[in-house]
Parts: C-alpha cells; sequence; structure tokens
C-alpha cells in the first residue's frame, strides 16, 4: 500500500484501480446499505405512534339501539369523533326521496343505494363543502327546500335522501359503513 | 434531612407497619421458575387464562384493576367471541341518559375492569381500614417483581411466630414488608375449579395469579422481547459491518 | 492539511446557497475536513454517543409528548396509555426512559476521560465550564422529566428535590412556594415541569452547539495530551473518525438496547408504577442512579443549607478546575502521582454512588462522610498541590512519533505527504 487511497465519501472519488478497492468500496456500500435499513425501520414506530391507537380503534365501531325512534323523529350519535344522523322517516320522506328524477341530481344516487331499510336513513352528518354540521335534525329546525338538512354556513340544502340538491355543496352526505344487528339495532363501522 | 426522615417515619406508620426497623430487614424472595422469564421466555397461556379465573372469582372482589381493558386479554388466547363473553359479565356505569341518570349496562370489550368499589375511600371502608392496591401493575410495582407476588400469596401462616403480637384485623405474611397485612390467606386448596381440569393447588393458584398479574402488568412483554432479539442481531450485524469499515479505512493511514 | 482548502461543491444548488450563505463550507470545514488527532481512541467516541443520545432523547421525547398528559388526575394513566395502547408507545417510552440512564452514562464516560487527559486545561476552559452547564441542564431535565409519570417516585422525588432549595435563608421558602405554583407539589408543579421538560432540552441542544463550536477552535485533545503539530498528527474527522465513532455508537446501542428490550425497568424504581400519594411516603426513597453521588454527598452533611451548598458546589468546584489543577501537562500518562489519585476519584465517584442509595444511617453516612470529604480533598487541596510537587515523565516531541514507533521513523515522513492533500 504505497499510495494511499483517497476514501469516498469527501467528493470527487476516483478509485485507482484494483481488486482491493473494489472490494473495500463493496464493503463500504453494504455498511451504508445496512445502516440506511437501520435508520429507516428505526423511523417507523415513531411515525405509526401518530396512527390511532389501541383504545381509539377499539371504539371504532359503536351499537346503536334504534327502539326508541319514532317515525318523523331523528338522532345524533357520536362515532368517531363525528356527528352521525340517523332519521326514522316517514312514508312522505321515503316517497319523496324516491320519486326524484336521478338526472337531476348533481351527485346521482338513488335512495335505495343509500339505506339498508327504507324507513332508517343513516348519514354522516358533515356538510360536504367545508365540514359544517346541518341543521334539520330538531323538530323546530330548518330542514331546507327539500325536507332534509339545511347547513347554515354556506346554505346547501339536503333531501330526505341526505343528497345534496341546493347550494355549494359538492356531494351528497357520507353514508357510513353500517349494519342492523336486529330489527332496531344498527351497529356503526 | 429531618423532614425526610419524618416523612418516612409517618409513611410507615401511616402503612400500618409495625416497625421501620423491620422493614427494612431484608426478606430473601425466592425465585420461582416462570415460563416467561429470560430473552426467550413468552407468557404461558393457558397458566395466565387459569390467572384470570382467579382474579375474577378471587382477587376481583376487592381489587380494582382499572387501567386494563378488558380487550387485553386477547394476549393471552381469548379470541373475539370469547372477549365480548367476559365483557358482557361485567356491568358497566354509563351514561348520564337523556333522564340525567347514570345506568349500568353489559360490559365490551373496549371497556377497562370495572373496579369492585366505587372509589378509593368505598374500599378502605369495606375493607377495615385498608385499602386493596389495584392490580394493573402491581407485578411491577413491587420488589421482586412475580417472585415476590408468589412468595406473598404461599407466603401467609396461621400463627404468627413467638414474640409477634398481630393488630387487630391483622393477617401475618413472611414476605410482606413488616409481615402484618390487612388481607387475608385468599388461596385455598381448590378454592377453584379450572376450567382446564388442572389440579388448583395453593402454589398452582399463586403461579397462575402471579403470571396473569405479570401478563396485565406488561401486555406487550412478548412482543418486546422478540424485537430485541431481532434489533440486537440487527446491531451486532451493523457493528461488525462497522467494524470491518474502520479497520479497512485506517490501514490505508497505518 | 484543511486550512487553506476551500471546497469545490458540483452540485449547482448547493453552490448558489454556498456563495450566498457558506453553510456548506462550514459544515465541510467542521465536520469533514476538521483534523482529528490521529492517536484518539475510542474513549473521544463518548462525546459522538452523547450527541446521539440527545438527538434520540428529543425525538422520542416529541412524539412520546403528543401522547402525554400533563395533569395529576390522568398523568399517570396517560403513561400507561402510552405503554398499553399507543403503537409501540412501550418501545418509545423504554426507550426515552432508559435513554436517560445512557445518555448520563455517555456523558459520565466523556467527563472522566476529560478528567484523565487534562481536557479541561488551557485553551479548553470555556469548552469544559460550557460541559458543566450541559451536566446542569440534563440533571434539571432529567430530574422534571422523571416526575412527570406522577409514579410515588416522581412525586416524592419532586418533593425532596424542591424542598432543597427551602434551606437557603430567608428566601427559601417563598422560593419553593414560587416553584410548586401552591403550597405543596400539585398540579401546577406538574404543568410547568412538563414545559420546562420541553423546553430545557433544546437549550441543552443549544449548549452542545457552543461546545462543539469551542472544541473546534482549539482543536480535539488527544490521550498524549500534546498539541498536533501539523498535518502528519491528524486524519479529516471524516470518514476516518465519522466511521470510527459510528462503530463506537453501534456497539454502545447494542449495550442500550439490551436495557431497552430485556431489562427496561432495571434502572427504574418499582415505586414509580404506584401513583402519586401524597399522604403516604415510600419507605425508602431515592433518586435515579445518576444523581446518587451528588444526594449521597447532600445526605453527608449534616446540615440542611450545608448539604444543599456542598451538593452544589461539588458540581460548581468542576467549572473552577481549569485553575485548580495547576500542572502545566495535560495527560495523566505522564502524570504518575496524579494517575493513582485519579482512579481514587473515580473509585471515591462509585463508592459515593453506592451509599447514596443506602439508608443514611449507620456505617453508610461514615462512608458517605469520607468520601464527600475525598471529593473536596481532591479537587480543592490535592490538585493545587500535586502539579507544584510532581515532576511529571518527559513528554513526546509529537503525536506522530509514538504513534508510528512501530512503523519506523523513515516511514513517517513518507506518509505525512498524502495525508496533506485530503
Amino acid at each position: 500500500m504505497a499510495q494511499t487511497t483517497h476514501p469516498p465519501g469527501t467528493g470527487g472519488h476516483a478509485a485507482p484501480g484494483g481488486e482491493g478497492a473494489s472490494r473495500r468500496d463493496f464493503l463500504y456500500l453494504a455498511t451504508g446499505a445496512v445502516g440506511a435499513v437501520g435508520v429507516a425501520s428505526a423511523v417507523w414506530p415513531f411515525i405509526d405512534s401518530m396512527n390511532p391507537a389501541a383504545d381509539t380503534l377499539a371504539l371504532a365501531s359503536i351499537d346503536v339501539d334504534l327502539a326508541p325512534v319514532q317515525e318523523g323523529q331523528a338522532i345524533t350519535v357520536t362515532w368517531r369523533g363525528k356527528p352521525v344522523f340517523v332519521r326514522h322517516r316517514t312514508a312522505k320522506e321515503i316517497e319523496e326521496a324516491r320519486t326524484v328524477n336521478l338526472g337531476d341530481l348533481r351527485d346521482p344516487a338513488a335512495d335505495d343505494a343509500r339505506v339498508k331499510k327504507p324507513e332508517w336513513l343513516i348519514v354522516v352528518g358533515i356538510c360536504t363543502h367545508l365540514g359544517c354540521v346541518p341543521l334539520g335534525q330538531k323538530p323546530t329546525d330548518p330542514r331546507g327546500e327539500f325536507d332534509g338538512w339545511f347547513c347554515p354556513c354556506h346554505g346547501s340544502h339536503y333531501d330526505t335522501a341526505g343528497r345534496i340538491r341546493k347550494g355549494p355543496a359538492p356531494a351528497n352526505l357520507v353514508v357510513p359503513q353500517y349494519a342492523f344487528t336486529s330489527d332496531t339495532a344498527v351497529r356503526l363501522g | 434531612m429531618r423532614s425526610l426522615k419524618s416523612a418516612i417515619l409517618s409513611a410507615a406508620f401511616a402503612l400500618g407497619l409495625a416497625g421501620a426497623a423491620q422493614a427494612s430487614e431484608a426478606v430473601h424472595i425466592p425465585k420461582q421458575e416462570w415460563s416467561h422469564s429470560g430473552v426467550f421466555g413468552t407468557i404461558d397461556k393457558a397458566s395466565a387464562q387459569r390467572g384470570f379465573q382467579i382474579f375474577k372469582e378471587v382477587c376481583a372482589t376487592c381489587h380494582s384493576a382499572k387501567l386494563v381493558p378488558i380487550r387485553t386479554l386477547a394476549g393471552i388466547g381469548f379470541n373475539e367471541d370469547e372477549l365480548k363473553a367476559i365483557a358482557a359479565g361485567y356491568e358497566v356505569q354509563a351514561g348520564p341518559n337523556d333522564a340525567g341518570e347514570m345506568f349500568m349496562r353489559p360490559g365490551i370489550p373496549a371497556d377497562r375492569f370495572p373496579s369492585p368499589f366505587p372509589n378509593d375511600n368505598a374500599a378502605r371502608a369495606a375493607n377495615n381500614g385498608a385499602l386493596p392496591p389495584d392490580l394493573s401493575l402491581m407485578a411491577k410495582a413491587r420488589v421482586g417483581g412475580e417472585d415476590y407476588l408468589y412468595a406473598f400469596l404461599t407466603g401467609f401462616e396461621e400463627n404468627p411466630p413467638e414474640g409477634v403480637t398481630l393488630m387487630p384485623g391483622m393477617n401475618y405474611n413472611k414476605y410482606f414488608p413488616g409481615h402484618q397485612v390487612g388481607m387475608p390467606n385468599i388461596l385455598m386448596p381448590d378454592g377453584v375449579t379450572y376450567a382446564d381440569g388442572t389440579p388448583a393447588t395453593v402454589q398452582q393458584q399463586a403461579h397462575d395469579i402471579s403470571t396473569f398479574l405479570t401478563f396485565i402488568a406488561e401486555p406487550h412483554m412478548d412482543a418486546r422481547k422478540q424485537m430485541g432479539v431481532k434489533v440486537i442481531l440487527f446491531l451486532i450485524v451493523l457493528a461488525g459491518l462497522m467494524y470491518a469499515t474502520k479497520r479497512k479505512l485506517w490501514s490505508t493511514l497505518h | 492539511m484543511a486550512q487553506a482548502h476551500a471546497p469545490q461543491f458540483k452540485n449547482p444548488v448547493v453552490k448558489w446557497i454556498d456563495s450566498r450563505l457558506p453553510i456548506f463550507t462550514m459544515l465541510d470545514h467542521e465536520y469533514n475536513q476538521y483534523p482529528m488527532p490521529r492517536n484518539v481512541n475510542y474513549l473521544w467516541a463518548f462525546g459522538a454517543i452523547a450527541g446521539i443520545m440527545l438527538v434520540i432523547m428529543i425525538a422520542t421525547g416529541l412524539v412520546l409528548a403528543m401522547q402525554y398528559a400533563a395533569h395529576t388526575t390522568i398523568a399517570f394513566d396517560s403513561v400507561e396509555r402510552i405503554m398499553r395502547d399507543v403503537n409501540y408507545g412501550w418501545l418509545l417510552r423504554y426507550v426515552h426512559a432508559n435513554g436517560a440512564s445512557m445518555f448520563f452514562i455517555a456523558v459520565y464516560i466523556h467527563m472522566f476521560r476529560g478528567l484523565y487527559y487534562g481536557s479541561y486545561k488551557a485553551p479548553r476552559e470555556i469548552l469544559w465550564i460550557l460541559g458543566v452547564f450541559i451536566l446542569l441542564a440534563m440533571m434539571a431535565t432529567a430530574f422534571m422529566g422523571y416526575v412527570l409519570p406522577w409514579g410515588q417516585m416522581s412525586f416524592w422525588g419532586a418533593t425532596v428535590i424542591t424542598n432543597l432549595f427551602s434551606a437557603f435563608p430567608l428566601v427559601g421558602d417563598p422560593i419553593v412556594t414560587w416553584l410548586w405554583g401552591g403550597f405543596s407539589v400539585d398540579n401546577p408543579t406538574l404543568n410547568r415541569f412538563f414545559a420546562l421538560h420541553f423546553l430545557l432540552p433544546f437549550v441543552l441542544l443549544g449548549l452542545v452547539v457552543l461546545h462543539t463550536a469551542a472544541l473546534h477552535v482549539s482543536g480535539s485533545n488527544n490521550p498524549l495530551g500534546i498539541d498536533a503539530k501539523g498535518p502528519q498528527d491528524t486524519v479529516p474527522f471524516n470518514p476516518y473518525v465519522t466511521v470510527k465513532d459510528g462503530f463506537a455508537v453501534v456497539v454502545f446501542l447494542i449495550f442500550y438496547a439490551g436495557f431497552v428490550f430485556f431489562a427496561p425497568n432495571y434502572l427504574g424504581h418499582p415505586d414509580n408504577y404506584i401513583p402519586a400519594n401524597p399522604l403516604v411516603t415510600p419507605a425508602h426513597i431515592v433518586p435515579e442512579w445518576y444523581f446518587l453521588p451528588f444526594y449521597a454527598i447532600l445526605r453527608a452533611i449534616p446540615d440542611k443549607l450545608g448539604g444543599v451548598l456542598a451538593m452544589f458546589g461539588a458540581i460548581a468546584v468542576l467549572a473552577a478546575l481549569p485553575w485548580l489543577d495547576t500542572s502545566k501537562v495535560r495527560s495523566c500518562k505522564f502524570r504518575p502521582i496524579y494517575r493513582q489519585f485519579f482512579w481514587i476519584l473515580a473509585i471515591d465517584a462509585l463508592v459515593l454512588g453506592y451509599a447514596g442509595a443506602m439508608p443514611a444511617e449507620g456505617v453508610w453516612l461514615l462512608v458517605a462522610r469520607i468520601g464527600t470529604a475525598y471529593y473536596f480533598f481532591h479537587f480543592l487541596i490535592l490538585l493545587p498541590l500535586l502539579g507544584k510537587l510532581e515532576r511529571p515523565l518527559p513528554l513526546p516531541a509529537s503525536i506522530c512519533e509514538p504513534v508510528l514507533k512501530g512503523g519506523g521513523r523513515v516511514a513517517a515522513g513518507a506518509h505525512a505527504k498524502p495525508m496533506e492533500k485530503a
């Protein structure tokens, strides 16, 4: 080793030929790669710790008892930190929702695609415009021009199937994932 | 310094210890065999499940484990339906309802184990002035850990040694600091009937409940050790590579 | 070798930035070309290890702070939630809790290395004093961090340590009340400790930057304690020292991982898994191991104010060390008598640490008193006298000379030349 090889990492490295140099380069590369893998794996726990924790996930689905909700009434339940509107629709409201010409809708969706049982409409109560909670749950609330919900922030009107009919909101109220566990009980999530 | 000393003394009285001198006397706690000890040890799930049975039928009448969600038991081999059934066996306070009143509902796996008493004062009142400590972290909160728990649970003696006068309502235990403890000897031969048919000797019960308490004190212990083996193996490989690199590099210098 | 060498950057963005704000030139100068004495041993890696520990502590601390709740009613539960429910929460917490101990191990070795090789002597006095401030900031940070889980040791540790300030006449009690924000350690105390525990690591980071800046003015000391005379005595920091330090860091991480994964509570105390109870003090309270020697000094003095002053004095005396040690020779290698006393001091520190963990009565109190007396005797009497009385061994002419002894003198000149290009 008469000539001192300039090691890599200081820039402008031109390896003088020879097998020794290439074996050295491989070693440097392997060490660097293994070190990089180590750093990358060590970063994951930090990132994942900010994802929902086990206690949050355990409450990601909740059971709602529908028995006390009379026809024409509505309840709001909190699910994953958001309000969920559960409305026990009257025959008239169902009729209104079903007779709409889908072609007239901004976000076309048939009513029976948005409910599992016609009398129960379950939607996430967050306006698809900018995230306000629309009015229409309480009997005294304005329900907008289409008998559903009315968002006071920017004047979006939703119908009795939770579909956007008028105003700035681009899409229908979101139907959460849910399933009936009995005739009068539903599991959200 | 004087304030520290007096604080220690008053604490000794508050705990109802016979004397601070006795407390500082080292009691030898025998080591037990645990499946979860050592680098590769894992929790004995069958033992922990039996321990849970004792916890439910015996311990939980006085002791809480209020930091532990019922879903934690998935870690000792209960499946989702079993967890739901276990949870439904507990009544959990919920509410307020529309009338503004608290009500009881069946538990769900996301609930924590309900406490036997509504608060510490109620627990003291029901237990002759002694507070049964919460068991969530018991295996980590005592010097000696699970070995101490086993020793304590099997260390009761009906007749205290000569010269020791028990205070009213107290029981003699070889391993408890100060030896006088409010808790009575609760593990009896066949005091529980194990669902899996294991003979329920006192030693077996003490072993099982200690395993269970070790599990709930640190549900991720098995995962921790398994990750540790991988991490250390990885670091050894990296250290070897780093050392080779260093040697190669410095060899160009002499 | 590096002095007159201005780096040429190929990347146009780097070039553009560097011509306006020469941070790349600075980094190249301080961490790439920085000349490191070629004879430094692995003890010199503990500065880098301590630096890595600070980074690990800040990174884990940040994500833990996102989950922790600084309120007496839920602090303990929120820590248990981290341990049980947060993804990898147990890992992050154990890395952080054991990391405090590892940080102190690294820093204590770093300090004893400085003591042995005389790294505090001119022209490195400010470098050393900044180090003493780093130690103080670490102690304050570690103490307040230990309070946050709000277990029994947290609470009673906080009570005992804050009560130290009540030793000062007149102002003592108002100071303690002010520290507490009440009449005992309570929610306001926990809240402010959390805020300060978050702030102080960044103060620490600033001190470390100054510490490093001061280091790079005078250059690193070395086992011979003599100055580098030229390029033949040094190697460029990168890659020679980065790889060497990197190896040392990985070995240290193995040791660290052993605690985190297989004995995470070994350095802690079981009582801290019992929620804080202001009505019951644990039968035997001890601080964390890294405070034990100072705790022993505190308890060795039979007077409250005296004990507090002695404890702070034990750290203050370190700051005065550059002037207390009158010897002109840095390294213990050439101070045969001081070398013996260095080891006695090291043993004294261990003995004090052990005595600090024992009840302050009987024989242990006596041991603590003798240990304390010796500690101050070493710094205040022995060091000033020894510098005058001791006859140091002859110093080598240069770093290169003993390093290249095996290779022969002829080779020394031949090898120095390529280094100049580096």
